[in-house]
Formats: structure tokens, sequence, C-alpha cells
């Protein structure tokens, strides 16, 4: 075989073995593989749920007492009845995000057909429950004022309905969607840790300069840390695709996994040279752990998995094109939800594969440049 | 000479790594007032039993009474403490590497609990009395090794022990170096008489002038007594002999004397070849000028004090760094660090073990053999050959990290020589090897040259093994001060040995530099208790305070990062997160394509939260737009839509909504249905001329707190605290295990700081960084970003002042366990990722949390402050409101801060 194809094989066993023997770090990638994925994604949710409503009813009717037993879970939790004069200071302490606000005589104005209104008073410091929450209320009381007066009164008849349809996730439930993006942020973490780690710690140990004496060089070096951390880090996600997100949350997958393990691989390239070339910026661990967060967690959250990118602001979306993990994010909802195919995801792949090879580039003109000064 | 009882009595000590058992049954009285040693191989464990006296180790079998008291007993190690002194193995391994001389000096006097001026005063005399004085500002680092343990040893007298341990001082360290780091101790020692030196060598020569000592071997020791008797009792001349004559007779097999048959090449045979090479590092010139001829298969060792470029040249030699000028031809081709064939020939060995020390020995020697392509069928066979020869088949399966330096040394040669190299350029390689080790080692060497004609330029500090070389060379300050054969320099100097020629030569170049200062004692009574009273002592955390922010001050990139690191990150994640749903792609299937239908996809286009796309043409195109992620939302309009509305039939548009993110998914119902509730009004309002009740009664909303429902304005308050978990916890996590892993964690063993001095000393230095952090971030969110703090700015500082103090204790708790920086880092990464971004209420209200999230939500300081941030930004809060989740929030300090103070060890396990 290849000279240079043995040493890069060699060199990555070794990594590995130095792996195996890091038993913490094992322990670590395990829980965030499978724990941390099932805790994560049931936990949380962006969507309403749960929320915490209040009634400030001071009609006292049939009707109030209605729209106060309307609220009920998966998205409120039961309405609690309360005082005009606690209003603000639940709303200030965060104990509810709605409090309703049914005017006097609103039973009687609404059968006289004087249209009142009812006030909903939203937290707005939490924008995505508050904005779905407010559709829901209206939903909800309207509802409850229509049918009450069903009969009473006439009421216009619709002539165009619309039939909603919602592809892909029909009931909207959260942890489809947190436990696939928890995993890919676990992806791009872990790389970047585990080969940012492995520079600095050789170098810490003075086992870079020893291996430029031997008939190795940097590129070698280099691709036997991309490909052993990547291979660790595939293996865990395809374990944690097929028994945690398939097999324990149940979450359906739609494409084929082997196409976003495909492309995981790719995102992996890129991100483990993110990693090499931090692990070359800094000089030492603790500066690693700074320069990891910086860029790590604008990776993750402005990558399109936790808000919409379309959304954020042109010159973000325009930097975060550069990010693998961006078109990685749009690829695995592709697939995995959409039940996308090659033919679609392609510019995908490519484009992450053309991110890698840049990162892979700078990383490696970078890493030759501080073995060369390094060893001073 | 010995005077009183034993100042160590130890019975039947044992101690084990795991399964490896490195002292068993040690019963041993080490007598007082006098210089006392352990003589003996690596790995025999001493100093293992070096650190059990200084009380730095926990006791796991037998007593150890040291100065009269139990040292299993914590209070009294804590009242013996102050009058112990420890330096460990390794040059400067207590020292704080980026402290100039003096700080490291003042900060083991406050450790100690010296004040103001007498502190002042001991300092410049032990700066003065050990020639450190011209460096006092020069950075621990800097220094040259003999100046490190120089400093290391005023560190250790700063408080005037009583008991002095000293574990392989001069290892390492040049002859002119270690001959004026004795002359100190003897000084010390005259002045104060009854001062006990207890030290671990493996310098024979070094251990004859001792007055007592003990020889160990296996864990166990072969024989106590003074030099001369231990001499008398083998009947031999030197130490040497005589250790090697006290070895159990197995051990001492095949033991002679290393015989160096005189080189025979060929003079003109040159295998390196250098000339005027030179090389500066900006303004300082590491190596001046020097030539250099070795001829093929000699023996060629190169002598000189540390730090005088004896590691540059040879670097230069190997190609791994590029001379500055002059050249250097190795086997007659000039040197290239990128051939691949060169280095092949040539094996290299580094001066500090570097090796992998995660992988077993064996693991080493065959991931060598694989990366020099010794085929496959010759590989397992040269690596059982390479283990034997060294000595080393019963290692085979050890960690090679785990491994007594002596035998990781072996290994390194073994490596160096897998791939039968030509040429062998090794770097100090029996530094902290015993003598047995040595002349075995030796013997290897002299193989190699003699038998194998392999070229051999070999550097270090033992004269003796100077004295075997064929030709060497004398270096110092970067200059070749004098090369010839050994025996011809120690003639022309007219000396008695090589030592002294050597010392000749280094006081000739450096003139007489050495100062013979006063060592100064604290006068009676003047001297306090060394702080072993008081339980909590606010100076020595302030010592720790003061060593950590001057550490993160001379580092740059650390201070940049720490101080705007956050606030680069609040500017992206402020500007980037956005919970507006705007923008959203969407396309119709218009089936039919009447005035009707344009008229009702023309409102849907026209709404700021929709972007048309270009039409879709079929079902298919449909699938696979929406597939691709291209289109948010599709429309289906039926056929004959504006014909059945004309007619007054019902008519159903069709909807499709990607719900591959469900909170988008979610919020784009809510508009469609909006849009088009609002789009019938207006249809009947044209068609009829009035406005439509569509409902018996109206919803008012109304978004409190952020009129304009603004996505800054919500994330602001909630990212600040997210920011000031990361950052303060990794700065903190980092912090108690790098000393762990760089061995100063050995000063919070060895003096009486308390772990809670060590740990709140450590958080107090954060915990400040921090706050300026904040105050930077605060800067930027209200006048950069324009999101106004309505509450209390000072209510707001207090909180942060809180938060901050439990998000560096919870990376406290996270350093105190772990064992290496890679974990803490991963650890504190991922567990503070996990709770804060998830279950802390950044996008999710606490109060909507489900499960195990809820609980861990609690669980961790995030949420409290969160909802404080948000309260005071938005809401205009105050103290009366948010004192419920200040108080429990604060709850967090001292819960971590004792957390990480019960899991962190006050001795080494």
């Amino acid at each position: 075989m290849n000279r240079r194809l043995l040493n890069v094989y060699n060199l990555g066993i070794k990594e590995l073995r130095s792996l195996w023997r890091d038993k913490v770090m094992l322990l670590l990638i395990l829980w965030v593989f499978t724990g941390g994925i099932y805790t994560v994604s049931k936990a949380a949710s962006q969507e309403l749920h749960n929320a915490p409503i209040a009634v400030v009813d001071h009609d006292r009717s049939v009707l109030s007492e209605r729209i106060v037993q309307s609220f009920y879970g998966p998205y409120f939790l039961p309405a609690e009845r309360i005082d005009a004069a606690k209003e603000d200071a639940g709303l200030d302490a965060g104990r509810y995000i709605f409090v309703l606000d049914v005017p006097p005589d609103f039973e009687k104005d609404v059968l006289a057909g004087r249209e009142p209104d009812v006030q909903v008073n939203i937290d707005a410091t939490s924008m995505s429950q508050a904005f779905i929450g407010a559709g829901y209320i209206q939903n909800i009381v309207l509802g409850e004022v229509n049918a009450f007066v069903a009969g009473k009164r006439e009421s216009a008849d619709p002539v165009i309905a619309t039939e909603a349809h919602v592809k892909f996730n029909p009931n909207l439930i959260s942890f489809w969607f947190g436990s696939v993006m928890e995993l890919i942020n676990n992806i791009t973490m872990l790389s970047i840790i585990l080969t940012g780690a492995a520079v600095v710690r050789e170098r810490e140990y003075g086992t870079l300069e020893h291996l430029l004496v031997m008939p190795v060089d940097a590129i070698e070096i280099m691709l036997a840390k991309v490909w052993s951390m990547s291979l660790v880090v595939l293996a865990a996600t395809a374990m944690s695709l097929e028994l945690v997100v398939k097999g324990v949350l149940g979450v359906p997958v739609a494409g084929a996994v082997p196409l976003f393990l495909l492309g995981a691989l790719l995102q992996l390239f890129a991100t483990s040279s993110i990693g090499i070339f931090l692990g070359t910026v800094a000089r030492n661990m603790p500066q690693l752990g700074l320069i990891m967060i910086l860029v790590i967690l604008p990776l993750e959250l402005l990558s399109g998995g936790v808000t919409p990118r379309e959304s954020m602001p042109r010159a973000v979306q325009m930097v975060m094109e550069v990010a693998p993990t961006t078109h990685f994010v749009a690829l695995a909802q592709a697939i995995l939800y959409r039940g996308a195919g090659f033919s679609i995801v392609w510019p995908r792949l490519l484009a992450i594969l053309a991110i890698s090879v840049g990162f892979f580039a700078a990383a490696l003109s970078l890493f030759r440049k501080s073995l060369a000064r390094s060893s001073g | 000479m010995t005077s009183g009882g034993p100042v160590a009595r130890l019975g039947g000590v044992g101690l084990s790594y795991g399964k490896v058992e490195a002292v068993s049954g040690v019963t041993l009285d080490v007598p007082a007032g006098c210089m006392a040693g352990l003589i003996g191989p690596d790995g025999v464990g001493k100093s293992s039993l070096l650190a059990l006296i200084a009380g730095v180790r926990v006791i796991q079998r037998g007593t150890v009474e040291v100065l009269g008291g139990d040292m299993a007993r914590r209070d009294h190690r804590r009242a013996v403490c102050p009058r112990i002194a420890y330096m460990p193995q390794g040059l400067g391994r207590n020292l704080y590497m980026t402290l100039s001389v003096r700080e490291n000096i003042t900060f083991f006097g406050n450790l100690f609990d010296l004040r103001g001026e007498e502190r002042t005063r001991r300092v410049d005399e032990l700066m003065a009395a050990t020639g450190l004085a011209p460096f006092a500002d020069r950075p621990a680092g800097k220094l040259s090794g003999g100046m490190k343990q120089k400093l290391g040893l005023c560190c250790a007298l700063i408080h005037d022990p009583d008991l002095l341990i000293l574990d392989e001082p001069t290892t390492g360290v040049d002859p002119l170096s270690r001959q004026q780091f004795w002359k100190l101790v003897g000084r010390v020692r005259a002045r104060r008489a009854g001062m006990s030196v207890l030290v671990a060598t493996a310098y024979m020569e070094e251990a004859e002038r001792f007055d007592w000592l003990a020889a160990m071997d296996a864990g166990r020791v072969l024989a106590t007594g003074s030099p001369a008797e231990l001499m008398a009792r083998t009947g031999t001349a030197d130490l040497d002999a005589a250790f090697i004559g006290l070895l159990p007779e197995e051990r001492r097999r095949g033991h002679q004397a290393v015989v160096v048959a005189p080189w025979s090449g060929d003079a003109a045979d040159v295998a390196i070849e250098a000339k005027g090479l030179t090389k500066k590092f900006g303004a300082f010139t590491a190596v001046d000028h020097v030539d250099l001829d070795i001829r093929r298969g000699e023996i060629f060792g190169f002598l000189g004090s540390n730090g005088c470029g004896k590691t540059t040249t040879m670097k230069m030699l190997t190609g791994l760094i590029e001379p500055t000028s002059g050249q250097a031809r190795l086997f007659g081709s000039p040197v290239d660090a990128r051939s691949i064939e060169s280095r092949r020939r040539v094996g290299y060995m580094t001066q500090s073990f570097s090796l992998y020390g995660e992988l077993s020995v064996r693991d080493n020697l065959m991931l060598h053999a694989r990366l020099f392509h010794i085929p496959r069928e010759r590989r397992a066979a040269r690596v059982a050959e390479v283990l034997d020869h060294f000595g080393l088949a019963k290692y085979a399966a050890d960690a090679s990290g785990d491994l007594p330096l002596g035998i990781r040394q072996r290994l390194s040669l073994a490596v160096a020589v897998i791939h039968d190299p030509e040429m062998l350029i090794l770097d100090e390689p029996t530094s902290g090897v015993d003598p047995v080790a040595r002349d075995g080692f030796w013997r290897l060497l002299i193989d190699l040259s003699r038998n194998r004609g392999v070229t051999i330029f070999i550097s270090t500090h033992f004269m003796n093994e100077g004295e075997r070389c064929d030709r060497i060379s004398l270096m110092h300050a970067g200059r070749v001060l004098a090369c010839d054969a050994p025996a011809a320099i120690v003639e022309a100097h007219g000396a008695a040995s090589l030592e002294e020629a050597f010392i000749d030569v280094l006081r000739g170049s450096m003139g007489e530099g050495e100062s013979e200062g006063e060592i100064p004692v604290a006068e009676a009574g003047a001297a306090s208790d060394g702080g072993a009273g008081r339980r909590f002592n606010p100076r020595r955390m302030f010592a720790f305070m003061g060593r950590e922010l001057r550490e993160v001050l001379r580092d740059p990139v650390r201070l940049v990062f720490s101080l705007l690191g956050s606030v680069i990150l609040l500017l992206v994640l402020g500007y980037g997160i956005t919970f507006d749903v705007e923008h959203l792609r969407f396309a119709v299937l218009d089936r039919d394509d009447s005035p009707e239908s344009r008229d009702y996809i023309y409102n849907m286009s026209g709404s700021r939260y929709f972007d048309r796309q270009s039409p879709i043409r079929s079902t298919a195109g449909l699938d696979r737009r929406m597939a691709d992620g291209e289109l948010a939302v599709a429309l289906e309009i039926p056929p004959d839509y504006g014909k059945d509305l004309r007619a007054g039939r019902d008519v159903t548009i069709g909807v499709w909504i990607d719900g591959s993110m469900p909170f988008r998914g979610e919020t784009i119902r809510g508009y469609i249905e909006g849009l088009h509730a609002q789009y019938l009004k207006d249809l009947t309002l044209r068609s009829t001329g009035i406005a439509a009740k569509s409902s018996a009664a109206g919803i008012q909303v109304r978004y409190r707190y952020n009129q304009g429902f603004e996505s800054l304005y919500a994330m602001v308050p909630a990212v600040l605290p997210l920011l000031l978990v990361f950052i303060p916890s990794i700065l903190t996590a980092l912090g108690v295990v790098r000393e762990k892993e760089l061995g100063s964690i050995t000063n919070v063993y060895a003096t009486p700081v308390t772990r809670l001095e060590f740990l709140l000393g450590k958080q107090g230095a954060y915990v400040l960084v921090s706050m300026v952090s904040y105050l930077g971030l605060m800067a930027v969110s209200v006048f950069w970003l324009g999101v106004p703090l309505k509450g209390s700015f000072v209510t707001m500082t207090l909180a942060a002042l809180v938060f901050v103090s439990a998000t560096t204790g919870l990376g406290l708790v996270f350093s105190s366990f772990v064992r290496t920086q890679v974990a803490a880092l991963a650890g504190t990464a991922v567990i503070t990722l996990l709770v804060t971004v998830t279950f802390s209420g950044l996008t999710t209200p606490v109060a909507s949390l489900q499960g195990p999230g809820s609980v861990l939500g609690q669980l961790f300081p995030m949420s409290y402050f969160i909802t404080i941030s948000r309260g005071l930004f938005t809401k205009a809060l105050h103290f009366g409101n948010i004192w419920p989740d200040f108080l429990k929030m604060a709850l967090f300090v001292p819960v971590y801060t004792l957390a990480s103070a019960l899991l962190l060890r006050k001795q080494e396990k």
C-alpha cells in the first residue's frame, strides 16, 4: 500500500487508542449521543406547550366561565382565575405568559351584538410562544363565543375555506425536530473539541515535535486526526440515530439514512478541519476553550437549526453560507424529515464538500506554518 | 552528626498505584539535623516516600511520623506543614512560569503568612543570596534549569522550614549550577544548624557528600548508613560501585564497568558537518557560529549548561529548525527538513519525554515501527528484540506515561533506534536515569557505535558519560568553548577530572558570577506560625487570586477572549437569533388562473411575512420543491375556483405547510389563518360595501414589555445570562485542572493553604474578569444595540455578581474531580451548553418544561438569572419583585463552592 496512506492509517489508529484510554471522554461522547439527545429533545420546545395562562373575569357570566374552562393541555395549563390587582405582578414575575381580561357585561354585549373585546395581555419577552399563543387564544375564545351565540344570531356563511395540511410532521411534534437538531449540534461540537484538543495536547506534551523527526509530514498527521475522530463521531451518530432517535424517541425518519451519513461524513471533514485550525491557533488548552466557544455557539445557533434562517439579517445569512453547518442542517432536514433523495440534496453535498476542502486547506497551511515555527 | 530523635520515622510503609507496588514494607528512621539522602534507581519509590513524608500523598499502609507526630492525622499535618518545605521532582515543577522570580517567591511568602516589610526583606535577601537578584523581573519560564532550581529553593526556604525535602533537585542541571546549588544548601544549613535536609538523588558523587544515606531498590530499603559505612560494607571505593554491590544478586548479574573500545574510523568520513551555524530568536542569539564535524561511527558528546544552545544546535542538525545563517550537512548533503529519506537515516530523541503517554510501551514501539515502514513480517520480531534489548519486556503492556522517568527514557531510545538508523542524535537521554540503567544504556550505545557503525551525537550533563565519548565539545551561551578528546581537554586545563575542567572552562567564560550573600534566617520570635493556626486566611486566598489574575493578564489571547469574547458573541447572537418568522418562501399551484384566484394570491404576496416564488406547475413539483426546503408554504387553488365562487358555491384552498421545524410551522399556520380572515373581510367589504361581522366578539392583543414585538428586545436579556455562563465556567474549570496537569497543584498539598482559600482565590480572579466582561456586555446592549435597561443598573449588577459567582463555581466543581484539561473543557462545554440553551428558559419558559428537563432547569442558576434579567431589562422591575429568584440563585454559590471543596483533595491519592 501507498506509504503515505499507511502513515495516515497508523497515526489514526494511534489517535483511536489514545481516545480509548480516556474514559471520561468516552463517557461524555456516549452521554451526549444518547441521554443528552433524549433529555434535550423531550424537554424543550419552542412552540406552545403548557403555557401558564390566567383570566381576570369582570363579567362572571356563563360565557366567561366557558372561556375560562376552554384552556387545557397540551398548549395551555388550566387557566387560573385571578384578581385584576394581581395581573401585573403575575406577568412581571413570569408566572403567566398570557392574561385574558374579560370586560364587565361581556355576555350581555355579545348577545346584543355590540361586539365587545376581550383583552389579551401577553408577556412578549418569550416571542415564539407569545405569537403562537395569541393565535390560539383568538381561535379558542372566538370559537367559544361563536358557539355560544350559535342559533341565537345568524353569522355570515364563509364561502372560502382553507384546508391546511402540515407536511412532514403533521402534528408538529417538537422533539421530531429537536432530536435531530441536537444530533447535528453534537456532531459539530464533538468533532471540533476532539480534534482541537488532540492538536493542543500533542503540542503541550511535545509529541508533535517528535512526529516531525519521523518520516511523516503535516498533511499525514492532519488527515490521521481527521479520519479517526470523524469515524468516532460518525459511528456515534449512526448509533444515536438508530437507537435513540428512531428507537427510543420513535421519530419517523423519512429519507435514506446512508445518504444522511454521507452528508455527516462531509460535515465532519469540515468541522474537524476547523478543530485543527483552532487547535493550531490556540497555544494552550484554556485558549482553545475560549476560542472554541466563540466558534461553536454561532455555528450552532445561526445555522438554521434553532431559528429559521430566512428570518435572520441578510448579512448573517451571507456569512453563514460559508459555515458547513448551515448546509448540513438544511441537508439533514431535507433528507430526514422530507425524504429528499440524492437528486434533490446534491447541491448541498457539493457545498459542504467545497467548504470542507477550503477549511482543510486553510487548516493545513496554518498547521504547517505553526509546525515550522513551534519547533523553534 | 545526628542530634536527638529522628526527624521522620517510617514503619511498614507501603504504597501502590493501582496494581503496581511502588513502596513495600519500608521501615526507616531518618536522622534529624543532617543531610540525609535517598539513593537508588528510578522507579524504586524514592519520590513516593518523600511525598509521604512531606504529607503530600495519602498514606495507604504503615505509619509515617514526621517532626514528632503522625502524618495520617490531619491536625498534625496542619500543624507541621509550615515547618516542612517540599520541592517536587522536575525543573521548576511547583513554580508558576508566567510569574517573575520575585512574584514567585512573594507568592510562597504569602502562603506562609509572611507580611509586609518582613516578606519584602526576606525575598530580597533570598534573591541576593542565590544570585537571582539581577533576574528578579524575569518570568520563571524563561530561566535556565539551574536558575529554576535555585528559585525553587528560594520558594522552599522563604518560611524557614525545619525539614527541607528535595526530590532530585539537580537532575538535568549543568555541573556549575549543580555545584552552586549544593553550596547554597550548605550555606543554608550553616546558618540554620537544626535544619534537616532530605534529598533524593541519582548523582552518586553528590550523595557521597551527604551525612546519611538510604539505598533503595524495588520499593525496599537495601541499607542505611553514612557513605563511608556503605562503601566499607561492600568493600568498594566509590558510591556507584557500593550501590551496585548492595543490590541483590540477580539485579547485579551481568553488570560490569563500561568499557569503550577506541574508535578506529576514517577521520575524513564525516557524518555531520556544521559551519558557522547560527540561530537567532529575535534579539537573542541562541547559537552563535558553531562549527562541528562528527565522523562516521564516532560517539560525539555535547556538554554544556542549560539553555546554552545544545538543543537548538541539535534541532538545526535534524532540520527541525532553519538556521539563521551558516549551514549544516548530513552525510554530505545539506540538511533538509522535508527530506523523508534523511529522517529515515537519523534517529532523534528529544530532551523531554515525547512519546504517547496514554499508549502502552508496546503500542508506542509498534506505532513507530509502522511509521518507519518496517515490513510486517519483521515488525513484531523487531519490537520484541528491542523490548528485550532495552529491558522493557516486563513493561510492554503498561501505559508509558505511568512509568518512571528512567524507563521512559529507555523507551524513547528504543523508539529512536527501532528503524536501525545510521545516526543517532540524542538530547540528554540519561537525565534522571540511575547509574545501573545509565550503564546499561551506554552499553547499548557503544554496541551500536562500535559494532554497527552508528554515529552517535549525544548531549549530557554527566561527566563520566562525557569521558566515555570519543570527542566532546563544551558549549556555553551559544558558543563552543572547547572541542577535543576528553583526556586532551582535562590535560589542557591541568585539571584532575573532566568536571573540574568543565567548571574551569565555564568560569573562564562567565567570570566569577557567583554571589555569596548571607542566607537570611528569621529572627527568633519574629517568625510567625506560618498561618497554620487559622482556619481561613484571606491573605492566602488573595495570594492565589493575584497569581491567577497575573497569569490571565499575561496571556493576551486569554485576556482578550475572556473580556471581549462575550461581547462579540452578544453582537452575533443578538443580531443573528431572531424569533420573527419572516420572508417565508411560498409558491402557488394555481389550477384555475382566474381573476379571483390571482386576487387571492396577490393578497398573500402583499404580506411582509411571505416572499412569493415562481409558480408551481404540478403536484410533483410541489412535492419536490417542498422536500428540498425551498418552499415553506404552498397553496393549491382548485380548478374552477373563480367560477364556483361566482356561482356562490363553497370552495376550499389547499395549504401545504412545511412542518419540519415545528415552531415555524405553527407560526405559518397562524399567519395563514390571519391573512385568510383578513381577505374574507376585505372581500365582503369590496363586494357589499359593508364590513362583515365575522364574529360576535373581538380580541384585542397587547404585547407587553415589547410592544414593537422586536426580537432584539427579547433576545438580549436572555443572551446576556447565557454569555455569563460559558466563558466564566470554562475559565475556572481549566484553572484548577491546569495546575493538576502542570504539577503546581503540589503547592496546595504542601503548603498550609486550605482548599477553600485555593478555590475562592481562583474563583475570585475569574469573578473579577467576568464582571469586567459583564460591564462590556451591558454597554454594548444599551448603547450599541439600543436595548434599554428599564430597571435599576445597581440591582442588575448585583444580580450579575451573584450569578457569575455561581457560574464560576460550577466550573470549579468540574475541575475538582476531572483529571485532564480536555475532559474539563468538554465536560463544562457539554453541560453548560445543554443546560443553558435548552433548560433555562432561553427559548422555552421554564414553566413549560417537562420531565427531567424541568428538574435540570431548576438545578442550575441560569433560569433564575434569565427571569431577573428579563424582568430588569423589559419589565422595569426592582429588587422588591425579584428577590425570591435572587435568593434561589444566591444559594447556588455556597453549594457549588462547598461541593468543589469536598471534591478537591488536600493530598494526592
